[in-house]
């Protein structure tokens, strides 16, 4: 009780209002990165809204890396090729014991800051497609023109088409023992259809380039360093530990398994496809999605390089400002939490589904 | 006309292609299309990285001659920086006069470790005596050093030394892992904490003045330390049977566990003053230490739960039926197994920590990331390539320290191993 009677006096002594009202109020500030319409006369609840779609957009992408080349790194340390497998070896023992902030530092610092800036690169009135320097990678703005939508809808009618296709395959191939050439059919309809109905529509997307002025690009898309640093270190550092659990996972795999299927005259490639990797996700899964919730979470370390993220912005910016430490810390830790048990329950879930049923 | 031999002919050698370095180059290297093409982009990617980085932190780098040499060449790494700024780097602020103690510390935490980390031989007890005891001498000769280096004269140095060494020689016998376990995790710590911070007729010091890796090794060992014994409670508390115990474990791990160090740290420096009466002022380094502890405690009771469940039900039962009570049943069946078991994993925690100690950096604390890049905006040494010297060694020492103990911990579950096979 006596915690709450402090907390409370001194606040009070402060002359910090508790509540959640100081959400309405004017935020004062501007975001390098928003994604969400946002300006220095939004609110407070609007900078959080940016903040956590710049921190989600960290996770997604570096996730998505990570996991690439977490497998791709793990099953070179298992290759018969020694000098891959000495190189996979060397990538994991050297990203896993440094820390991920002096990774950080190094590629913000160390890589992209010291990038010559667009004035040394680039003549005045010149049309840049991409330049990556000191302020940026430089990309054109994509200018969605009018049967844009149609293709969008295509690609994800595909996806939705592809997910049929291949239940309904499986099935055939259970019942008539049939084959259905399901790869391409995706590959064809994901991807080869709306591209053929983007060129036929006469390719309804305009790539505008950027224009250096006198100073600066102007235009154009500009992804800014610091994003580029810390998905990089963040994929590169969380690759390293996912590449040991491919690893256990793919070697979990009784070598008996590998045996039979290679009796039966199976092919190396399709017994890994069919036989190993299956039962090898069984034992990845789980920790894998322990990596992504840390990854996730060391996101926060943006704080350092001053990268929009939800810990740099409203635990760091909006905290000063407003001194409502309870409530901005409160609300940080649970969106943290909520992601956290989000993810514990998928897992949980997941376990249950794939347990070996035994008698 | 048959041809006998009575005598069998000796084997000849295997055809030239089939053994030797070009037949392994073949078999390993160039096995398929595929595997040529990644060795060839192997071999290219270490071309493009390894010769380069050698030679930026090797042969041409300035190795003596300070900031003008380093000037001069300033393409390569500048070591002078680090040489200098050595002591800094490892002490921090620390009044210089009593950076001896520090280093009275640190050989006691090298030799209980040493003497902790070498496996005795059970079966010949006085094999392992000879080389143990001679880095044992070693080590403390090095530390004594130190300490008349830093300050300390010549008479305390031969007492303290002299009484490290006694005080092992003496009770040194089969039980000595056990006694130096004891003493490293409930003394130790208040003997490092006399000498860093002062009291008992030694000075006192500001934690404001403690840095460099000395500070790492303060706020990793603290945590360790810290979440042992908390971790074992609330391991125990999430598998207990009492609701309201295992509702409280259950809520507080997945609390601790769900959110980012950084924001512990930020609530720990930034709410902690709110919950004390207003004159209470906290120490900034306890407040981030409280929530170092409180963090790593979450994560090693998951480490400890999975090793508790690990041991047969029999166990359990075993005890039990003798009528031990829960406590005498935890402390001499069943922890004693379950922490054997998890040690991979308590080592994996506790490297986990150490490099979580460089976050301390988001609450102004000087740990030896944050002093090296303190050090890197002196004047002096305002040339290109020092931060770059900086941070490769600051990762230099992490991956030391942290692959060490990875190494260990895979020597740990080597021998292990051999207890389990049947």
């Amino acid at each position: 009780m006596s915690i709450v009677n402090n907390t409370t006096a001194n606040m009070q002594k402060a002359g910090l209002a508790s509540g959640f009202d100081f959400l309405e109020s004017t935020a004062g500030f501007s975001i390098i990165q928003a994604l969400v319409p946002y300006s220095e006369s939004s609110t407070y609840g609007q900078a959080f809204m940016v903040s956590l779609v710049n921190t989600l957009l960290v996770a997604v992408i570096g996730c998505l890396l990570a996991t690439i080349l977490g497998f791709l790194v793990g099953i070179g340390r298992l290759s018969k090729n020694w000098i891959v497998q000495k190189v996979a070896t060397l990538y994991v023992e050297l990203f896993r014991n440094v820390p991920l902030l002096l990774q950080i530092f190094f590629w913000y610092h160390a890589v992209l800051k010291p990038l010559p800036g667009p004035r040394t690169l680039h003549e005045a009135g010149d049309k840049v497609f991409l330049s990556l320097n000191n302020r940026g990678l430089v990309m054109p703005e994509p200018i969605p023109q009018d049967n844009w939508g149609i293709i969008v809808f295509l690609f994800f009618a595909g996806i939705i088409a592809s997910i049929f296709i291949a239940r309904w395959a499986k099935n055939r191939q259970k019942t008539t023992g049939q084959q259905f050439p399901v790869f391409l059919t995706t590959l064809g309809l994901v991807f080869g259809l709306p591209l053929l109905i983007f060129l036929l529509l006469g390719s309804p997307m305009e790539l505008k380039p950027a224009e250096m002025s006198r100073f600066n690009l102007k235009g154009g898309v500009t992804i800014i360093p610091e994003f580029v640093a810390l998905v990089l270190a963040l994929s590169i550092y969380t690759a390293s530990f996912i590449a040991e659990i491919v690893r256990a996972g793919i070697q979990a795999v009784n070598h008996g398994q590998t045996e039979a299927a290679n009796a039966l005259g199976i092919k190396n490639s399709t017994t890994l496809r069919l036989v190993v990797i299956p039962q090898a996700l069984r034992v990845i899964i789980p920790p894998l999605t322990s990596q992504y919730l840390n990854l996730t979470k060391n996101s926060s370390l943006a704080a350092a390089i001053a990268y929009p993220d939800l810990v740099a912005v409203f635990a760091g910016t909006v905290l000063n400002q407003t001194g409502q430490a309870v409530e901005v810390m409160a609300i940080t830790m649970g969106v943290y939490l909520t992601i956290s048990l989000l993810t514990s329950l998928f897992m949980n879930w997941y376990n249950s589904r794939i347990q070996l049923q035994e008698r | 006309m048959a041809i006998i031999n009575h005598k069998m002919l000796p084997a000849k050698a295997p055809p030239k292609n089939l053994v030797g370095p070009s037949a392994w180059v073949k078999n390993n290297l160039f096995d398929g299309p595929i595997n040529s093409l990644l060795t060839l982009a192997a071999i290219y990617i270490l071309y493009l990285l390894v010769p380069g980085t050698l030679d930026w932190t090797l042969f041409s780098a300035t190795w003596s001659g300070g900031a003008e040499a380093c000037r001069i060449n300033n393409e390569a790494a500048c070591w002078p920086f680090i040489a200098v700024r050595w002591e800094q780097f490892m002490y921090g602020y620390y009044d210089q006069a009593l950076r001896w103690r520090i280093d009275f510390a640190l050989m006691l935490l090298f030799v209980g470790i040493l003497i902790l980390a070498v496996e005795e031989d059970t079966r010949q007890s006085a094999k392992w005596k000879p080389w143990v005891m001679g880095l044992l001498i070693g080590l403390i000769a090095l530390f004594a050093s130190l300490m008349i280096k830093h300050g300390a004269g010549l008479i305390t140095t031969l007492i303290l030394s002299t009484v490290t060494a006694g005080v092992l020689l003496a009770f040194w016998n089969q039980q000595i892992r056990l006694k130096i376990g004891i003493f490293m995790l409930v003394i130790y710590p208040l003997i490092a904490f006399v000498l860093l911070k002062g009291g008992f007729g030694l000075k006192e010091t500001s934690t404001n003045s403690w840095g460099g890796f000395t500070l790492t090794l303060v706020i990793a060992l603290t945590g360790i330390v810290a979440s042992l014994p908390l971790g074992v409670l609330l391991a125990l508390g999430r598998r207990s049977e009492m609701k309201i115990i295992k509702t409280f474990s259950v809520i507080f791990i997945e609390f601790w566990r769900g959110v980012p160090l950084i924001t512990v740290l930020f609530m720990a420096s930034v709410m902690f003053p709110l919950f004390t009466p207003p004159d209470v002022e906290i120490d900034q380094l306890l407040r981030a230490l409280v929530g170092v502890a409180l963090f790593s405690s979450a994560y090693m009771a998951e480490v400890i739960r999975g090793g508790l469940a690990a041991i047969p039900k029999g166990q359990y039962e075993g005890a039990m039926s003798l009528g031990l009570p829960f406590w005498k049943m935890m402390r001499l069946i069943i922890l004693p197994q379950a922490l054997k078991i998890v040690i991979p994993g308590i080592v994996n925690t506790f490297i986990g920590l150490f490099k979580d100690t460089t976050l301390v950096l988001i609450i102004g604390l000087l740990d030896l990331l944050n002093t090296v890049q303190a050090a890197t905006t002196d004047p002096t040494w305002s040339i290109s390539s020092v931060p770059y010297t900086g941070y490769a060694f600051v990762g230099l020492v992490f991956w030391v320290f942290c692959y060490g103990m990875a190494i260990y911990s895979r020597y740990i579950e080597e021998k292990l191993h051999t207890g389990h096979k049947r």
